[in-house]
């Protein structure tokens, strides 16, 4: 360093402690097993958001919510330049930012990684989810065209399901007894503005566990004395990878948004019967189908199949996010391999309901 | 044996210059893909935020505009209409006279305003003041005088050209 790179380093060093976080950085180390793949899909979530944050940007240049909000999305699609690209790569990103969350979460889940002292990155992690799941439903609201009319109207049945609360829970969200320009303007406030300011310091604490505890290696390495376990530094040798898959992640968003552009529907007409073939989102399909199953078991027909149906859900999900205060430790034992084998439940369970729902689309 | 050493010292030589080449070829084709991969990223969303840029600079090619049944402007008052993408004043006035002008003050771009009972434009912004019938720059800050336009009175309408 020249004298005058080092004077400016030090003045800033004095005042941010740059050399505090420069040590931490270079006594970071991630650990490296057969497994270790698993590690880069927070990271590619984290790219795929950042993604989100820049489209969303750019879309909200152009879009209109309210009675104009059709008007300005096929604006957005077909005159302005790109926008059609814009749109698409926002879209794409999101489904693939669900996809990677979701394999996250399951890597995590059969690492054991929600283990002491990790409980609260389990915690902040399914909030992040949850979240994210808030933000694709309200995100796919804003176009307001057929599937997206649909897609809430059926959608806002499940917290209308709620006895005795829920129908004004449900009317509250949509703004009046049917979906309007009322629902798609505080779907907007929510997706733009409510969400992102939960999501973020959310994501921040999150992030902060991360560095805090580091990586968990899995139990099989962790049965390994310590000497045979092997690890990478994380300057720059896992930094490079992780932004080596982030670069990955874009050209195969690029790939998918420029080939196979986000389609825009016939804008919604609150007299016009559905369309045939509609369906959730992918990642919705489980849940929906679950639903829809279990209301047509025999004796739970009709509005008991419903609740019975949301409560099942319900307790299943709370179970999964209380999974770190049940198999808590390496000494679990008996509940490790409880949790191991709920977790593979619980996968059957989304794989066979989302098969299920593809397939029965009429 | 000399005459070995001599031949093979030039042989490591060739060697690592082509090392030390392919490495700074290697590099500026990375540095350039690199270019290359963040202006295609680039070029789509210059393009995206400069459309109405470009929507607007096809509205200011226009050359003509027919103002319908504007020949009906009763003496003594003005039309504002769009030329284009800026405002401008048709001005029919008290001696039966015709006059087109933009309406943007070229001092600092607001938009100015014919008065009758004055028989003057007036900016409000900072005061500037302009000739009626030709457009000059009379009083106050403005720089230059008012674009002025052709105008051409008809049976139905009135047309408004560039001089």
């Amino acid at each position: 360093m020249t004298t005058k790179t080092a004077f400016i380093y030090d003045w800033v060093d004095e005042r941010l402690g740059l050399s505090e976080l420069a040590v931490f950085a270079r006594k970071k180390t991630v650990p490296v097993h057969a497994q270790s793949f698993w590690y880069y899909w927070g990271g590619i979530s984290l790219f795929l958001f950042l993604v989100q944050c820049f489209t969303g940007v750019l879309l909200l240049v152009y879009y209109r919510p309210g009675a104009e909000s059709f008007e300005s999305v096929r604006q957005i699609t077909y005159v302005m330049h790109f926008g059609w690209l814009i749109r698409s790569a926002h879209s794409w990103s999101a489904n693939l930012m669900m996809f990677s969350i979701l394999v996250h979460m399951f890597s995590v889940y059969f690492m054991k990684a929600y283990r002491k002292p990790r409980e609260l990155g389990w915690l902040s992690g399914m909030g992040l989810l949850g979240i994210a799941s808030v933000f694709g439903f309200s995100g796919y609201l804003l176009p307001m065209d057929e599937l997206s009319y649909f897609a809430t109207k059926v959608g806002l049945e499940i917290p209308a399901a709620i006895p005795i609360i829920g129908p004004s829970i449900a009317s509250m969200l949509r703004g009046g007894p049917d979906v309007s320009e009322f629902t798609v303007q505080r779907f907007f406030a929510l997706h733009v503005v409510v969400l992102p300011a939960l999501f973020l310091p959310l994501l921040a604490f999150h992030l902060w566990l991360v560095q805090k505890h580091g990586n968990a290696a899995p139990p099989s390495e962790e049965a390994k004395p310590l000497r045979e376990r092997k690890t990478m530094p994380f300057m720059p040798n896992f930094l490079r990878k992780d932004l080596a898959m982030w670069l990955i992640s874009l050209n195969i968003l690029a790939l998918l948004a420029s080939v196979f552009p986000w389609q825009l529907g016939k804008q919604f007409d609150s007299l016009a019967p559905a369309p045939m073939g509609i369906h959730p989102e992918w990642y919705f399909m489980s849940p929906f189908e679950m639903l829809k199953l279990l209301g047509m078991v025999k004796w739970l027909q009709g509005e008991p199949g419903e609740i019975a149906g949301i409560l099942l859900f319900t307790i299943g999900i709370a179970l999964w996010v209380m999974i770190p205060f049940y198999d808590t430790s390496r000494d679990s034992g008996k509940r490790g391999r409880a949790a191991h084998y709920f977790g593979l439940v619980a996968v059957f369970a989304l794989l066979a309901t989302t098969a299920i729902g593809y397939w029965t689309i009429r | 044996m000399s005459s070995h050493i001599v031949l093979e010292e030039p042989k490591m030589n060739t060697a690592e210059d082509s090392e030390k080449a392919t490495r700074r070829a290697f590099l500026v084709a990375a540095g350039a893909a690199g270019l290359c991969y963040t202006a295609a990223l680039a070029y789509p969303i210059y393009r995206y935020l400069a459309s109405p840029e470009e929507m607007a600079s096809s509205a200011t090619a226009v050359k003509e505009v027919s103002l319908r049944d504007a020949q009906k402007l009763p003496a003594g008052s003005v039309l504002m209409f769009k030329f284009g993408t800026s405002p401008a004043m048709l001005i029919h006035h008290a001696d039966g006279t015709w006059a087109s002008l933009s309406a943007v003050c070229t001092h600092l771009g607001c938009t100015v305003q014919y008065e009758p009972h004055l028989d003057r434009i007036h900016c409000a912004c900072h005061g500037g003041v302009y000739n009626a019938y030709t457009g000059a720059n009379v009083s106050g800050p403005p720089p230059k005088p008012l674009k002025k336009f052709n105008v051409a009175v008809g049976e139905n309408s009135v047309e408004v050209s560039r001089s």
